[in-house]
């Protein structure tokens, strides 16, 4: 019989049992004895201090993301708890491994409003791929064997186990079990011989097949099988937003992104092809616009591990129910190799109008008063990182300014809230990618708004040292939502304008290096500047507040319904 | 798009939080649930929690995949009536003066109820069958000045030889099997 250890020697062990070495939190109170323990282990897991607990979970998200490994996060009990049910939110949208542990009061006290006590569980639920609340010491090993298979498995998520206090602090004997089988759960479906069978013939007859590749494939590490699919039958790839890094930007067969402000050949061509292979996406409205008006010429086969995403926006003619990587692996020798030259030739009408009427405006710009465009500076700073930085954004016109003009040539180099959307992701995602994947270039582009969301995070970068560049696109405006004021609501910029600290002053109290660039001849040296800078760099740049994201599907019209500017619609000839 | 009351089946472990993790999905859709049972189902350690919902097919379609998705739910079903065996028992209490000046066995034979309790001051009557039959039974008590009166969710067993489940654990059995190498 072994010795008896506490509830929080276990779990401490238990989670380097599960391969952790890194964890995001915040002590408090019901959490102290997990914190106790964590100080014997400082040699094993290496904790970062954010600065509130939202800034810890964004932060997990950030590392999960760049490095694949499931990101941990602990909190307190109450607010501790409820900070994190944003980052748990995105976390669920955009299919982020997480694991989250909180604090619980006593058992005792449970269900009768003591202090920092909240529902955790019934909170978590919604926004969460399970949640569990512990009582006992000798369920703790269990439950974190649990939560890691379940977050990190099938479609990825956040999970949270709530540990009450005197879980904690009570003693039982210590047995780690790594989980692989969960009845009333199951990963990794088999695929019909007949699907994969069928879903090749419908590609081989193709004409006009198109592939829009989604984030599956990211999560699923399935670049290389979504290349050599696309190359063997010569089929263009659309990518989502958080799709974007899985084909190279130089990629002949990558068309570019989707969606309402994607590129204008894959969004025209979608309601061209006559069939549609999507891969680990999940037709978001973003992407598809007004969905009677979607792709109506093309078969679809989609391609998701989560059988709930079929048919619940767009309806397909034939689902493959498994991860990108199995699925396109078993496909691939099916398909047969084919040249589909005219097709694939056919966007490039559409990359000369939009090259010429949208993107030469932005990325050669030249406004009277010196003020920058979105889309040069994240183009500059894209190839002084030679297009091979991990871009993270937050969330506004600075998220899609840079996912239109950074380029990438890895996989694994687009984080960005795409599901949720949340304003303040950014800072914290940027230190976690970076604490993820200390070895690559991080980039983060934010704007005012979204920075001063969780510009508390400068303090992590400060203590730790964390070596991530940030490019502030600061227009001094809720810049996306003062986009829709001028195109929707006849220029009435409500509560859009912001008044804004002295964000230079402000990384310097930080200790973090900063410089203005107030004016476009200043651009080129202060990204040099900011390039071979070793460590942490802000770069304030004074961006033209009339900048919009063009092309644009308004909301409501069907995806080759493209405004090219704020007053004309993209007629291809 | 017509609106039908559709009945769901779900197969779970039986552990707590699931109500409220099947109830969200509802919830989130303003989808109102009509009526509830839950109990063990004839395979051990598996709950069966019957649910019947007015909507849209293709809605509850979606919803039995979201509750499917939950990781402690082993498998959701729809059905339609014509698919199932249904039931629902309901308890009438009436003043047993009232009753005693009524035709008890018109009320008893013709509506396929039972007597459960003769009290002086009351009497109890259980009946059980499809909804519009309760209803039927509950006006005609009314009458008579029904004092209480309780209706059960309704419970169904499908029309198939076999729990629907059935097919799913074995499945999940041989894929343990194989992840342990047994």
């Amino acid at each position: 019989m072994s010795e008896k250890i506490t509830g929080s020697e276990i779990l401490i062990r238990a989670l380097i049992d599960q391969g952790v070495d890194t964890v995001f939190g915040y002590p408090g109170g019901t959490i102290m004895p997990v914190y106790d323990r964590l100080y014997d282990f400082t040699d094993r897991i290496r904790h970062y201090l954010a600065r509130h607990e939202q800034g810890a979970i964004h932060a997990a998200e950030g590392f999960a993301r760049a490095s694949g490994k499931p990101g941990v996060v602990i909190a307190t009990s109450g607010p501790g708890a409820m900070n994190l049910t944003t980052g748990l939110n995105d976390a669920l949208m955009d299919s982020t491994p997480i694991v989250a542990i909180t604090g619980q009061v006593q058992s005792a006290l449970l269900g009768k409003d003591a202090f920092q006590e909240s529902d955790v569980v019934s909170v978590m639920l919604p926004v969460t791929k399970w949640a569990i609340q512990v009582r006992r010491p000798e369920d703790i090993a269990p439950a974190v064997a649990r939560a890691f298979y379940i977050a990190s498995s099938g479609r990825p998520g956040p999970v949270v186990i709530d540990i009450a206090k005197d879980a904690q602090t009570n003693m039982a004997e210590y047995k780690f079990e790594p989980c692989t089988f969960i009845r009333s759960y199951d990963p990794d479906p088999e695929i019909p011989e007949q699907v994969l069978s069928e879903a090749a013939a419908i590609l081989n007859e193709a004409k006009r097949p198109m592939i829009l590749a989604g984030h599956g494939i990211t999560i699923a590490k399935a670049e290389e099988e979504l290349i050599s699919l696309a190359e063997k039958a010569d089929i263009p790839v659309g990518c989502t937003m958080l799709g974007l890094s899985s084909i190279p930007s130089g990629h002949p067969l990558n068309k570019g992104l989707l969606g309402m402000h994607g590129n204008l050949g894959p969004n025209i061509n979608t309601n061209k092809a006559d069939v549609i292979l999507a891969v680990g996406m999940r037709f978001d409205d973003r992407v598809t616009g007004d969905t009677s008006k979607y792709a109506p010429s093309a078969k679809i086969i989609h391609i998701d591990i989560d059988a709930s995403e079929f048919d619940k926006t767009v309806k397909s003619n034939l689902h493959i129910h498994a991860s990108a990587k199995t699925a396109l692996s078993k496909l691939l020798p099916l398909i047969e190799p084919q040249k589909r030259s005219e097709w694939v030739d056919s966007f490039s009408q559409h990359e000369e109008v939009e090259s010429e009427r949208v993107m030469k405006r932005e990325i050669e710009a030249s406004t009277p008063d010196g003020k920058m465009l979105m889309g040069e500076v994240v183009n500059k700073v894209s190839e002084a990182f030679g297009h091979d930085a991990i871009l993270v954004t937050d969330v506004g016109q600075n998220q899609l300014f840079s996912v239109r003009y950074f380029k990438f040539k890895s996989p694994r180099s687009c984080i960005s809230s795409g599901g949720l959307g949340t304003m303040g992701f950014g800072l914290p995602a940027a230190i976690g990618a970076k604490i993820g994947v200390p070895y690559r270039n991080v980039v983060l582009f934010v704007g005012d708004g979204g920075l001063q969301m969780t510009i508390e995070e400068l303090g992590m970068i400060m203590e730790y040292n964390v070596n991530v560049k940030i490019v502030l696109l600061n227009n001094n405006f809720l810049g996306n939502v003062r986009q829709w004021q001028h195109l929707f609501f006849n220029s009435r910029y409500s509560a859009t304008p912001m008044v804004n600290p002295d964000f230079k002053t402000l990384a310097s109290a930080y200790g973090i290096a900063a410089e203005d660039v107030p004016h476009r001849d200043n651009l080129d040296e202060a990204i040099s500047r900011m390039v071979a800078h070793d460590g942490a760099f802000l770069l304030n740049v004074n961006i033209d507040e009339e900048d919009m994201v063009f092309p644009m599907t308004p909301g409501g019209h069907g995806v080759d319904e493209i405004l090219l500017n704020s007053k004309e619609y993209y007629k291809p000839v | 798009m017509e609106n039908q009351l559709f009945t769901i089946s779900v197969f779970t472990e039986n552990q707590v939080s699931l109500l409220h993790q099947i109830s969200m999905i509802f919830s989130r859709r303003c989808l109102n649930i009509e009526s509830l049972s839950v109990s063990a189902c004839s395979i051990p350690g598996v709950h069966k929690f019957t649910i019947t919902c007015c909507s849209y097919r293709a809605m509850m379609e979606h919803v039995v995949k979201q509750i499917e998705k939950r990781i402690d739910v082993l498998k959701a079903f729809l059905h339609t009536d014509d698919e199932i065996v249904f039931q629902e028992v309901a308890l009438y209490k009436v003043p047993t003066a009232s009753v005693l000046e009524s035709n008890i066995e018109d009320i008893v034979r013709g509506n396929g109820a039972r007597v459960l309790e003769i009290h002086p001051e009351y009497t109890v009557f259980e009946k059980t069958g499809h909804t519009d039959e309760i209803t039927e039974l509950f006006d005609k008590l009314k009458v008579l000045g029904l004092r209480q009166f309780v209706r059960s969710g309704r419970i169904a067993v499908t029309k198939a030889p076999e729990e629907l489940v059935s097919d799913y654990l074995d499945r999940q059995e041989r894929r343990r099997q194989d992840i342990n190498n047994e």
